[in-house]
């Protein structure tokens, strides 16, 4: 639902001009791996804040629990082991969840009218009223994060605790992060914060040690300091440059009317929703404007 | 601690040995990422396990688990043939200087005194030379051979990097590595803290480990320094709040003890315990423990205490032998106990080897259980398949299960690592029949005392005076009882100085131990918390952190025993004149205008004494000075020496091959045919904790659960790969005393070590599976561990014991 203290920048399928008389301060979360000590506090803060249960599972041999993200768990730690000396072992514990894109691929993808919102402080939210459960924001992620539920259909994800943040307090995973790992407030003190960050671990010998904030997807609201900027994929599969797929610009493009043909296999089981439940309509108009606000 | 969780931050290098702060503690892990942050502290992890410390490690280095003195020791040895000590610090604040009887002696892994068949020592010869005035004789020159300082140095050579790393493990140059970082905070001017928990606690050395370290920090000059000593982190919340108040069998609340059978006369139990200087002009302040015995008895027993009964010594019960847990045990396990009390403890679970714990239930009578939580011992005689495959038809303990309050559904007191006693108020009202632990307590007391008052009994004094003067005497109230352990005067207190000035009126609360008196008219149920509810009241309750000299010694946030002191020795962060060793980390200092010790904390010495008065830092010590040769404290020996685990993966001691496992640890018939062999079992198994869990009770949190779904086992690669076992494969570990089944976890954190040219594994267990909660049913990790513990505290191995593992 929208939140008063909180001015909308972008709302998917929609060409409404955004307000623009209150000034906002862009917002980041910061997460500094070189800090993280995985011990999920930051997933179990996440579950009590949004009132989230998922089945207790199993364990597959790895500290990865839950194994992955899903309608229940809107974060998850990432363990990987890794030597990229012989000899010397890192544990790489990376905090995985939406990244509030400053150019969302969710957002873009969308073709449910205020499904996906950007907030004009850089936070990317999901309104699962309006959602249609199509599952193009999945595609339209370079990340990897959005999940449909199998419960209601609707796709759910990281909301960067907006309900929290509008009301002036950081997000859940922030408040209970132990070592000061994650942090939150404007970007630009941010990254201020995190170039110290970057200058402390050159001075233990990370001599890549930098910023993750991807050009790709005109930058994030969700960083990560990483011992090895250089090489991103080390933790997890962090992509080394994201950006929006082709896909959506496929779909957005001179090919719209084939989109549904194009995204077909992606799109399989949304279409099945699509069939069986019924789907907001996308009319003609606000396609046209879509592809208006694209140019 | 000797410092607290804050005062991490303030610390050069930071050590995680025998613990896994990150881990185990990651809300006081905090203080080191803020040290690393604000101090460009350097963080060493030592241990088997690449762990969540590690992870954030600067350097981190292998070690066999069990060989940790052997690695210390080799410290030492460094640190003394580089000449990387603070020699200042040293020669004024340790018995360096101090003369060994000739008579004492360490030949080929044992101390003079031994008697094989007692498993234990004659400490007769384990003291210092004395002169004719009974003062401790020293050698400022440091020449003579038998000075603490050249027997240390003698002691340790043997401890050569070469025998370091064929004990260990740990690579040389890695060994080498972590002794430099560590010298460099011999300067005055950087300190070193070192943190430890149950990583050193659960061995059969476990104490001496934690001894050896100390030692490191004399020698580095790091104790009693802003940054620096030795900080246990304790497990449990209040945990050492049950050290303080004595709830370990041989003791008395404030580290005090109980008497031994031996000990029938009162003045002789006394004079053993006060002791007197063996320095002149030393505080020695267990002088004054006359006043803090006759406070408690006052305070347990009232006017019944009188001087005639010598405040009713005669009914402290005098003991045999320590009944410790697993003394308890094995006594229960031989039909000699009819019944037991578990009273927030789990012990078919925490404790070792669950086929005998389980055994000794079943021969009880009946068995009490206090607990918010259904545990596992309160169902020990249910059949859960193969978690717990007994017959209940054959067990015929009676069990009496009373849920408890858990601390979040009371009011009270913690006491933390850092000895801050701190208030907190209930969240919530505990669910259904419920009771806090004080109430059931009160509850089963007052029957037993109708009883008694009843019928009689064979020994009814002690139960029908204690006295019990709370409002609602089925329920004492937490402030009820904090008032009690602060202590209050019975009698007008006065100043010994000036007997017309009244320090304490006449049932006014006392304001700290220093007002306690041996003539009865003091009542304080523990003198170490004493100045924790004093007449302005509960100072626990503090919440003002203000901290103006920017270490983090807030004194206006809660109490901290003793005196509110944060910093223990803090008088040795100062030279012997009085002035800091460093002047950023400024504890105390002697103000020469005002003829006092002034800082930012309660000073650890008499506030006036000047310092060419000599008074020695250490004033608990009757030498005044801290203690490089133990004396006779300890069970095994003066100088802590590497023994192996008692299932030893080498099965020798390259030291000394006819010595070696620990010779004064104690073991029971039935418990040392039950030891395995590295032939049989090749394999270390050592148990430890997750963060997602805390020990047997979160597996009955779903979110918890959650994190940490099932029971799993780490083993390394190649191990993996010689078994052909793949992570998520289904794995069986077994010791010679059972087995347990759970999931691989295969993991490039542990490796292969090369030990005394053996390559050794380590198979990692973490414990908390069980057979109840919401969790995946899993087996009792101490299925697999041995019955036997550590020489001073019967602290169970743990860490250390045989297994092997194959495919399920």
């Amino acid at each position: 639902m929208a939140l008063q203290s909180l001015d909308i920048k972008r709302r998917s399928a929609t060409t409404t001009p955004p307000p623009g008389v209150r000034k906002s301060p862009e917002v980041a979360k910061l997460i500094d791996i070189s800090k993280c000590i995985g011990c999920k506090a930051c997933q179990t803060a996440c579950m009590e804040w949004n009132d989230l249960r998922d089945d207790i599972g199993k364990t597959t041999g790895i500290y990865d629990n839950p194994r992955d993200l899903d309608e229940n768990n809107w974060t998850v730690m990432r363990f990987s082991e890794v030597e990229l000396e012989r000899g010397k072992l890192e544990w790489l514990i990376r905090k995985d969840g939406c990244m509030h894109c400053g150019d969302p691929g969710c957002l873009k993808a969308c073709p449910a009218p205020g499904a996906v919102i950007q907030y004009s402080n850089g936070i990317v939210d999901f309104h699962e009223e309006s959602c249609i459960g199509c599952g193009y924001c999945i595609t339209g992620c370079p990340f990897d994060i959005p999940r449909i539920s199998k419960k209601d259909a609707k796709a759910y994800k990281c909301t960067l605790c907006s309900d929290r943040v509008s009301a002036g307090v950081e997000p859940a995973c922030v408040k209970t992060c132990p070592t000061g790992a994650i942090t939150f407030g404007a970007k630009e003190e941010i990254i201020h914060h995190a170039n110290g960050r970057i200058a402390d671990l050159k001075g233990r010998g990370f001599a890549n040690a930098g910023i993750y904030d991807p050009e790709g997807v005109g930058k994030t609201h969700v960083m990560y300091v990483l011992q090895h900027a250089d090489k991103p994929g080390i933790y997890s599969n962090l992509p080394e440059n994201p950006g929006i797929s082709p896909m959506v610009s496929l779909w957005k493009g001179a090919a719209k009317p084939l989109a549904s043909l194009a995204l077909g296999a992606v799109a399989a089981g949304a279409f099945f929703h699509y069939v069986t439940k019924g789907a907001n309509e996308v009319s003609e108009e606000i396609e046209k404007e879509f592809e208006n606000e694209k140019r | 601690m000797t410092n607290h969780w804050v005062d991490i931050k303030n610390a050069d290098i930071v050590v995680i040995m025998g613990g896994n702060a990150a881990e185990a503690h990651p809300c006081g892990f905090k203080w080191v990422t803020e040290a690393k942050a604000h101090n460009n502290a350097r963080l060493i992890v030592i241990d088997p396990r690449f762990t969540r410390s590690a992870a954030v490690a600067d350097y981190y280095v292998p070690i066999r688990s069990g060989s940790d003195i052997a690695f210390l020791g080799g410290v030492i040895n460094y640190l003394l043939s580089h000449g990387r000590i603070q020699h200042e610090y040293v020669k004024k604040f340790t018995d360096a200087t101090f003369l060994v009887n000739d008579g004492f002696q360490f030949d080929n892994g044992l101390f003079s005194g031994y008697n094989k068949e007692k498993r234990s020592y004659d400490k007769t010869s384990w003291g210092y030379q004395k002169g004719v005035d009974g003062y401790a004789l020293t050698d400022d020159t440091m020449q003579n051979p038998r000075c603490v300082l050249n027997m240390l140095k003698q002691h340790y050579s043997r401890y050569t990097p070469e025998m370091v790393s064929r004990i260990t493990g740990t690579p040389k140059e890695q060994f080498i590595k972590v002794c430099e970082m560590l010298a460099e905070t011999s300067a005055s001017d950087k300190t070193a803290t070192f943190l430890y928990a149950l990583g050193w606690t659960q061995h059969t050395t476990g104490t001496q480990m934690i001894r050896t370290m100390a030692m490191i920090q004399l020698l580095l000059g790091n104790i009693g320094m802003a940054g620096g000593g030795v900080n246990a982190l304790r497990g449990h919340s209040n945990i050492q709040g049950l050290t303080d108040l004595g709830l370990l069998s041989n003791m008395l609340p404030g580290y005090m003890t109980l008497p031994g059978d031996s000990e029938q006369d009162f003045r002789a139990f006394l004079e053993k315990r006060a002791l007197k200087p063996l320095r002149p002009g030393q505080m020695s302040f267990w002088q004054n423990y006359p006043s803090f015995h006759v406070s408690l008895m006052k305070s347990w027993y009232g006017d019944s205490a009188t001087r005639e009964n010598n405040w009713c010594y005669d009914w402290l019960p005098k003991l045999d032998k320590v009944y410790d847990v697993l003394q308890v045990f094995d006594m229960m396990h031989q039909g000699k106990l009819n019944g037991y009390f578990a009273q927030g403890f789990n012990p078919l679970a925490a404790f070792p080897d669950k086929s005998k714990i389980g055994g000794a239930l079943a021969r009880l009578k009946y068995l009490v259980v206090i607990d918010p939580l259904a545990t596992e011992t309160s169902e020990f005689w249910k059949n859960f398949g193969e978690y717990n495959n007994v017959v209940p038809s054959k067990i015929q303990t009676e069990v009496f299960r009373l849920p408890s309050a858990c601390f979040a559904e009371e009011d009270g007191s913690l006491v933390n690592s850092s000895r801050v006693l701190q208030w907190h108020y209930k969240g919530a009202e505990p669910p259904a029949e419920a009771k806090g632990d004080a109430e059931i307590i009160a509850g089963i007391f007052l029957k037993l005392r109708e009883m008694y008052r009843k019928d009689g009994g064979a020994f009814p004094e002690p139960i029908l005076n204690l006295t019990w003067p709370h409002q609602i005497p089925g329920k004492p109230s937490p402030e009820e009882l904090a008032r009690e352990f602060n202590g209050k005067a019975l009698a007008d207190v006065t100043d010994p100085k000036d007997k017309t000035k009244v320090l304490a009126k006449s049932g006014e609360q006392l304001g700290g131990f220093a007002q306690l008196r041996d003539d009865g008219s003091t009542a304080c149920g523990c003198w170490i918390f004493s100045g924790a509810w004093p007449q302005a009241g509960n100072m626990m309750a503090r919440r003002d952190n203000s901290d103006p000299s920017g270490l983090g010694n807030t004194l206006n946030w809660a109490f901290a025993w003793p005196a509110n002191r944060r910093i223990l020795y803090n008088r040795a962060s100062s030279d012997p004149m009085g002035k800091p060793w460093d002047p950023k980390r400024k504890v105390i200092s002697w103000d020469v205008k005002s003829g006092k010790w002034l800082g930012m904390d309660i000073p650890d010495m008499r506030p006036d004494a000047a310092p060419e008065e000599n008074v020695g830092p250490f004033i608990m010590n009757p030498e005044g000075v801290a203690r490089l040769f133990g004396t006779d404290k300890m069970a095994e020996g003066p100088f802590p020496e590497h023994y192996e685990p008692f299932e030893t993966p080498i099965g020798t001691n390259p030291l000394h091959p006819d010595v070696i496992s620990n010779p004064a640890a104690r073991i029971f018939k039935g418990d040392i045919e039950a030891l395995g062999t590295a032939k049989d079992f090749p394999y270390i198994g050592t148990t430890y904790r997750l963060t997602e869990h805390f020990h047997f009770w979160t597996k009955h949190a779903v979110l918890n659960a959650i994190l940490q779904p099932e029971q799993f086992v780490e083993i390394d690669e190649e191990l993996a790969a010689s078994k052909g076992i793949k992570s998520g494969d289904r794995v069986k570990v077994s010791s010679r005393r059972g087995h347990i089944k759970a999931v691989a976890a295969v993991t490039k954190r542990l490796k292969v070590l090369d030990v005394d040219g053996k390559k050794v594994h380590t198979v990692g267990i973490p414990i908390h599976w069980g057979f109840k909660g919401v969790a995946n049913n899993g087996y009792i990790a101490n299925t697999l561990t041995p019955f036997v513990g550590d020489a001073n505290t019967q602290t169970p191995e743990f860490k250390t014991f045989l297994v092997t593992i194959e495919k399920a």
